[in-house]
């Protein structure tokens, strides 16, 4: 019965380039209940998106190395195949991409975009997959959503695009969405109201939400639980409220207060110095400690574990205790 | 749409009239005097006076060309001066031989090239990606009279499966009619079979690297119904290079029908410029020219059925 909706264990994700493997995802634990919202954060190039696409598994498969475990609802997820894996992707488990712009099919209508999608998992008519539709273009408030159905995607603005893609996502009614930085491509007014939605829906039908963001703020605002990622691992986890408010691991310090929600009123932004390793030549250890302020000789010995710290928040630094 | 089409058919024209000035001063670039064919080389001053006045070229080259573009627009392309036929009733004649046997190698060029490009596009690096881009590259690379011969010299000399020449008899059967045409049309096909192949491969390889690719897998589409979006996506590109394609096809004629004798507007075409035909020479060369205008007018107004965002523009 108390089965999580999603559970990942060990998860590593390895591609295969022409300079050597990449391991682009290095082992991480991910738990979602139903219904509830992971934010995932860290810089760029921190595996954030290759975790998401592994989720729903459309890396590309000729050459990506998928290992671990992943369990959705009690599937299997890495050992789906043909008609299985198809039912997944976007029947239980669908994406909302960063750009809707190249993300939708150009020359197809948005109508036609959804009811093929409606009708990819339910066995209902060509009408019932437009009713479908046109429903779904009114659950993501797009106004005149009847005459919307048969817009091309370039006849709509960013944010209407955006939307659609939102109806798209959900039209199969699936139990875990991945939001990859669904509002980097928008304005800053449109990027709110985007927000606000997808909490807004997220809450109505319920199901759990996986949210990559760059921006504190937008994590705070929509996240139960947040997790830190840097060179394909997680090194600190919890509730968004502890994460945000009482950052443990020096790079979530860091990063925290090189945003300009987290950092102190009055004191200038400080970016974290250095670059994030290249993940062909990972160090030997912590895989923050060239760039840590705080790093000694202990810290390149070993990579830390993820350390359970009381509750849900969990952070893998060696010298937790001592700098805290 | 309609708005649509009529502005294209519109854009039509001026290129139209371009390419009537172009076919018509064009050949008043070739050397030669056109009389020295028709006449006897010792015709008296007043009869090649007489000669010239006649076909209007005594006057100066404007005015020939208005008289001969208003001629054109009455449907009178004038006179052959090698046959004293009228010239529209040779290109009539020609101009039958050279579709068919363009129209079966369009089609031959164009299932050939699009099965060869998806199969290579969607199999990019593998082996029968390779096998079928060293098809395509030997079908752009091969000089049509060279293949033409080739092919001539193993299936008619050696063999002795098709006829090298010609196109038979009036009256012939079916049968025969199409044993005249295969290797002219296969020798036509080789090379838009070829180019088609590598743009249609390219435009697939293009097409399916591309995000919404990944978002159609990512909403569960399987297979088939990534074809069609790719197909549908592709189709604007692909049908610009095939309409060119046949295009040249009709007009690159010349080469292959001399090769193979056979009697359509390229034959007519090499005849003419071998005579010195003036009037059969712009006639033919605006006819032809006017179906590659006409092939570019359907491309255009095909393109928008596949891609909304093109009437825009
Ligand atoms: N198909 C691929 N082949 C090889 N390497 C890849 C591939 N996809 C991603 N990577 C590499 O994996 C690493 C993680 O990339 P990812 O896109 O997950 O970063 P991210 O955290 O989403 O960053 P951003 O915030 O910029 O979106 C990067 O170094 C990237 O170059
Ligand atoms: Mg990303």
């Amino acid at each position: 019965m108390n089965t999580p909706l999603l559970s990942a264990k060990d998860l590593t994700v390895q591609f295969r380039t022409p300079k050597g493997p990449i391991t682009a995802v290095n082992g991480i634990d991910l738990t979602l209940e139903r219904g509830e919202v992971l934010g995932i954060i860290g810089e760029s190039g921190s595996g954030k998106s290759v975790t998401m696409r592994a989720l729903l598994r459309i890396l590309p498969e000729a050459k990506t190395e998928i290992a671990g475990d992943l369990k959705l609802d009690g599937k299997d997820v890495l050992s789906l195949k043909g008609h299985d894996l198809a039912a997944y992707r976007g029947g239980d488990v669908s994406m909302v991409f960063q750009e809707p712009a190249t993300a939708l099919d150009p020359v197809f209508t948005i109508g036609t975009q959804i009811s093929e999608t409606v009708r990819r998992h339910r066995k209902v008519s060509r009408k019932d997959a437009q009713a479908r539709a046109l429903e779904m273009l009114e659950l993501v408030r797009i106004p005149s959503p009847a005459s919307r159905l048969g817009n091309y995607p370039h006849e709509m603005s960013g944010g209407m695009r955006q939307r659609a893609m939102i109806a798209l996502a959900l039209a199969a009614g699936p139990k875990l969405l991945l939001a990859d930085e669904p509002t980097t491509a928008l304005d800053a007014t449109v990027q709110i109201q985007v927000i606000l939605l997808l909490r807004e829906l997220q809450r109505e039908m319920g199901m759990a939400t996986i949210f990559v963001t760059h921006d504190v703020g937008v994590a705070a605002e929509i996240s139960d639980r947040i997790a830190v990622m840097y060179a394909g691992r997680i090194v600190e986890t919890g509730t968004a409220a502890e994460v945000l408010k009482n950052p443990k691991h020096p790079y979530t310090q860091g990063l925290l207060s090189s945003t300009v929600q987290g950092a102190v009123p009055g004191t200038p932004i400080k970016a974290i110095p250095g670059m994030p390793p290249d993940l062909a030549q990972m160090p030997p250890g912590c895989a923050f400690a060239p760039r840590c302020p705080l790093a000694t000789s202990a810290c390149q010995a070993a990579v830390p574990d993820l350390r359970a710290q009381g509750g849900e928040r969990r952070v893998a630094c060696v010298r937790l205790e001592e700098i805290a | 749409m309609l708005g649509y089409i009529l502005k294209r058919l519109l854009y039509a024209v001026p290129v139209t009239l371009a390419v009537s000035i172009i076919c018509f001063s064009l050949v008043q670039l070739a050397p030669g005097d056109p009389l020295t064919v028709v006449l006897p080389a010792d015709a008296s001053q007043e009869i090649v006076d007489q000669t010239r006045a006649r076909y209007g070229l005594d006057k100066p080259l404007p005015t020939q060309y208005l008289l001969w573009l208003s001629n054109v627009l009455q449907g009178d392309l004038g006179t052959s001066i090698a046959s004293g036929r009228s010239v529209s009733s040779e290109i009539g004649h020609a101009i039958g031989y050279t579709l068919s046997v363009a129209v079966l190698a369009c089609l031959l060029a164009l299932v050939a090239g699009l099965a060869l490009g998806l199969v290579a596009g969607y199999t990019m690096g593998s082996p029968m990606d390779k096998i079928a881009s060293a098809t395509a590259i030997s079908g752009v690379s091969v000089p049509h009279y060279w293949l033409g011969i080739v092919l001539v010299v193993f299936f008619s000399v050696k063999l002795g499966w098709f006829p090298a020449m010609g196109a038979g008899r009036s009256g012939q059967s079916l049968g025969d009619a199409l044993s005249f045409m295969i290797l002219p049309v296969l020798t036509m096909a080789a090379m838009p079979a070829g180019i088609i192949t590598r743009s249609v491969r390219a435009l697939v390889a293009e097409k399916l690297g591309q995000e919404f690719v990944t978002a159609l897998r990512a909403k569960g589409m399987t297979s088939p119904h990534i074809f069609a979006h790719v197909v549908k996506n592709a189709a604007p590109t692909a049908l610009a290079v095939i309409g060119v394609q046949m295009g040249y096809l009709m007009a690159g004629s010349i080469l292959v029908e001399t090769v193979f004798a056979w009697p359509g507007t390229g034959l007519l075409l090499n005849n003419a410029i071998l005579t010195r035909d003036i009037p059969l020479l712009q006639g033919t060369i605006l006819v032809l020219a006017l179906i590659f205008v006409a092939l570019n007018l359907i491309v255009d107004i095909l393109q928008p059925l596949f891609d909304p965002r093109i009437q825009r523009a």
